[in-house]
């Protein structure tokens, strides 16, 4: 690039440090990401000319000024660097090289506008998670092209050793350009059970993030965040669709507890223990809105569903104050149109709130007797705790060590355990 | 791009023709073959005889080995294929889902490679 790029700003002329273009570089990457690899028609292309783009930003903006469009600029630059490349290889290689580099130039429009950048993203979610890939898979390419996370963050979030992480990227990336996955967002028939595989992707981003874990705790964090950063673009980029709605009320109702959850010792805190003074407001207040859009547009999906009953806990003031009864329909209803284990259990600990514990625990041997959650520490604990509170202590306790056998998280282990020692008869 | 299509099946099932379903399905695939040479996809198709009739062939040690038997002992067989231009994945697929064999077996899409130059 040289000083003939686009955009440069007249008047009073901005000479940012290396650190302020590294930061504009962050803040606008999955953005130009998804532009660019929309013009290259390649994944690996336009990452390689983004690290150009920035190579250049870096050194030309702190001595003629932060250009007026820095994102149109770097778009500029990179799909400029990415052709020289392809020029390059056509002059040394093949034919087919110098016609790739000729039909990116065509593909590049005059204006890159607002609403092209979001359509791109749009696009790239669509092809980032394609049921061609694994999910694993589909989860690391959206981290690393639309979030812009670095391979060794993804690694450590997803606690795997990089090298696999970074395999399974190239894997994923060679797939879609071998196979020809599109650049597309599907048409109608297609979009229901495409933004189904979108959602699920973004669900088990935060679900990795929320997932109480010792150790990269700062990861995490990032994780949750940037699910309802994608959140935010899918509700943004497919007004109509009211289950992108609702999984983003529901990532916002369930953030709002994080600081809540684990108390200063790093130790779970149930629901009903939390202090609710230390949950986000404007987070709740944002996720009810969003639920009630979501309820308003017709039957609720399965992210509505849970979104509601996650609304309903945001709304008790205090514990005492849950309307059980409500979260039990709710969970009634997600049964007939999710069916699994999981969301039975809940509903089955739903009713032991609304009923009593006894009703509760009929459900939850209904599910043992049918096997469906088998290996699944979360049943006998849940048991465990009915039992404890109809004063069957020695079957509590069995059940409290059923559980302990089958858990696998360090926090819940202990939780579990305190919980058992509670129910044991006191030694001597 | 052309994409292989390959059509794995239970082969027992479909050699014992229970209540004339093998006949249905070659009713199907004539239709669906007829209607891909019409919207311009079909390269090439052929159905394969049974795996009983396969040989494998290596060469170890500058020696050909000749067994008798298909590549791998699997529950469902490769039977057949279509050789098919699509224009990306999802069209691949699309046709994938309508050979009729879907319904029964599995069908394998797999992009044809091509060498530069």
């Amino acid at each position: 690039m040289t000083a003939s790029a686009p955009g440069l700003s007249s008047g009073a002329v901005q000479h940012p440090s290396r650190d302020a273009v590294e930061r504009v570089f962050k803040q606008e990457r999955g953005r130009i990401l998804a532009t660019l690899i929309r013009i290259l028609g390649d994944i690996d292309l336009g990452e390689e000319a983004l690290a150009a783009a920035l190579e250049a930003a870096v050194v030309q903006w702190p001595e003629e000024g932060t250009p007026a469009n820095p994102r149109a600029w770097l778009i500029r630059a990179a799909r400029n660097k990415a052709v020289d490349q392809m020029r390059r290889r056509a002059l040394f290689e093949d034919k087919r090289a110098e016609m790739e580099a000729d039909a990116a130039l065509e593909r590049d429009e005059p204006e890159i506008d607002e609403v092209a950048v979001r359509d791109d993203q749009l696009r790239l979610i669509f092809t980032c998670c394609h049921p061609a890939l694994a999910v694993e898979a589909q989860v690391a390419l959206t981290l690393r092209t639309l979030c812009g996370l670095e391979t060794e963050e993804i690694a450590r979030a997803f606690l795997v050793p990089a090298p696999t992480m970074a395999q399974r990227l190239v894997r994923a990336k060679a797939k879609i350009k071998q196979a020809r996955i599109p650049y597309r967002v599907p048409d109608a028939e297609d979009l229901p059970e495409r933004l189904d595989a979108v959602l699920a992707v973004v669900y088990l981003v935060f679900n990795e993030g929320y997932a109480a874990s010792s150790g990269a705790a700062l990861i995490r964090r990032e994780l949750c965040a940037e699910a309802i950063r994608l959140g935010r673009l899918l509700v943004e980029l497919l007004p109509g669709e009211s289950e992108a709605r609702a999984l983003l009320a529901l990532m916002l109702l369930t953030d709002a507890r994080r600081d809540a959850r684990v108390d200063a010792a790093g130790e779970m805190v149930l629901l009903e223990d939390q202090d609710r003074a230390r949950w986000d407001r404007e987070e709740i207040r944002e996720g009810l809105a969003l639920v009630e859009a979501a309820l308003r547009a017709g039957p609720p999906g399965a992210y509505a569903l849970q979104a509601a009953i996650a609304g309903v806990h945001a709304r008790a003031a205090r514990a005492e104050e849950t309307d059980w009864r409500e979260i039990a329909a709710l969970y009634a209803v997600l049964r007939t149109a999710n069916p699994s284990g999981v969301v039975a259990l809940n509903h089955a600990a739903a009713v032991a709130m609304a009923e009593g514990p006894a009703a509760g625990l009929r459900l939850m041997d209904a599910l043992g007797a049918d096997g469906s959650l088998a290996g699944y520490h979360l049943l006998p604990a849940a048991r465990a705790d009915l039992l404890r509170r109809l004063g069957r202590l020695a079957e509590a306790a069995a059940a409290y060590r059923e559980a302990l056998a089958l858990v696998g998280n360090e926090t819940d282990r202990r939780f579990l355990e305190r919980r058992l020692a509670q129910v044991s008869p006191a030694r001597a | 791009m052309q994409y292989l299509l390959l059509i794995y099946d239970n082969e027992a099932e479909m050699a014992a023709n229970r209540s004339g379903a093998t006949d249905v399905m070659m009713k199907d695939y004539r239709e669906f073959t007829d209607s891909i040479v019409k919207s311009g996809n079909m390269k090439a198709g052929d159905a394969l005889q049974p795996t009983s009739t396969a040989t494998c062939v290596r060469i170890r040690n500058g020696k050909t080995l000749t067994t008798d038997g298909p590549f791998a002992e699997t529950k469902e067989q490769l039977g057949g294929y279509y050789l098919i231009e699509a224009k990306d994945l999802d069209e691949a697929t699309k046709i994938a889902a309508r050979v009729p064999s879907a319904k029964s077996g599995t069908i394998e899409v797999r992009p044809v490679r091509v060498f530069a130059g």
